[in-house]
């Protein structure tokens, strides 16, 4: 069967700050910029979650769009939306707040909830609309 | 009076917010504000349309130098309000509630001094890419 691939895209938004605790305020101040504002800023990310798989023969879909939203909100969006991501997000805690980070850890939160029929592939985070990181599991 | 014609500059900032009313009760600010209200910040990435109405300048062909209305934006607004905590860092919300409708009106009230009195000037805010306001209304 040929695989095809299905993203989802959904939207949250968030404060954050990058900021290494083990550097002076002039270091992070040097290296991350405006972007250590210590009252944080914040961003409108959107998130692209990517699975592939093959056509089942009584749907024709590879998952079910609407089961992999409801899987992304309960356990990404509902976390992460409206929040502090240094603060308020459990799977932050002691990471550098980078969307890099923030791609690995919404990777390891998602896989184990992924529906057995497809497998994930790319996770995807639009900061702006000019910076964007994808991760594909390895 | 001649005629006159709409010119549009695009910026763009990000800042944390939160929405809440200083004279509500906790329960208050979270039933009437919902998510906008949790304590430790929330954020956006703000797009600002600014719109300026005026007669085309016969000598350069301009409403307004394009490049002149970008510098004032960046200087007046944009290096105030980008990655900053809009409640905390800027004055202007000391007291005033960081909707977006505050916002905008904020933003005019900067802007409008720095414009020739013959330009018409209207802002328009994204607060996200669903959510967006235009003040004055009409213009």
């Amino acid at each position: 069967m040929p695989t095809f691939y299905l993203t989802r895209k959904e939207h949250f938004n968030a404060a954050h700050r990058l900021f290494n605790p083990s550097w002076s305020k002039e270091k992070n101040d040097a290296v991350f910029g405006k972007c250590a504002n210590e009252n944080w800023h914040g961003h409108n990310f959107e998130l692209f979650v990517t699975v592939k798989g093959s056509p089942h023969p009584d749907t024709g879909f590879i998952v079910d769009a609407k089961l992999l939203s409801s899987i992304i909100k309960e356990h990404i969006v509902d976390v992460l939306d409206h929040r502090n991501l240094n603060m308020d997000v459990p799977f932050m805690q002691g990471k550098l707040c980078s969307i890099e980070n923030l791609v690995h850890a919404i990777w390891h939160q998602l896989e184990p909830h992924i529906p057995k029929e497809v497998a994930l592939h790319c996770i995807k985070l639009v900061e702006t609309p000019r910076i964007f990181v994808e991760y594909f599991g390895k | 009076m001649g005629e006159r014609i709409a010119v549009f500059r695009k910026e763009h900032f990000n800042a944390a917010h939160r929405l809440h009313n200083p004279a509500w009760s906790d329960q208050q600010n979270s039933e009437v504000f919902g998510k906008c209200n949790l304590p430790n910040y929330h954020g956006h990435n703000y797009e600002l349309i600014v719109k300026v109405i005026g007669e085309v300048n016969p000598e350069t062909g301009y409403v307004i130098d394009m490049k002149v209305l970008s510098d004032l934006i960046q200087e007046h607004v944009v290096n105030v309000f980008d990655h900053k905590n809009l409640n905390q860092d800027v004055a202007a919300f000391t007291h005033l509630n960081p909707t977006a409708e505050n916002i905008a009106i904020v933003i005019f009230s900067i802007l409008r001094p720095l414009l020739d009195k013959t330009l018409s000037l209207q802002i328009r805010l994204y607060e996200t890419p669903r959510n967006f306001v235009e003040y004055p209304s009409h213009i």
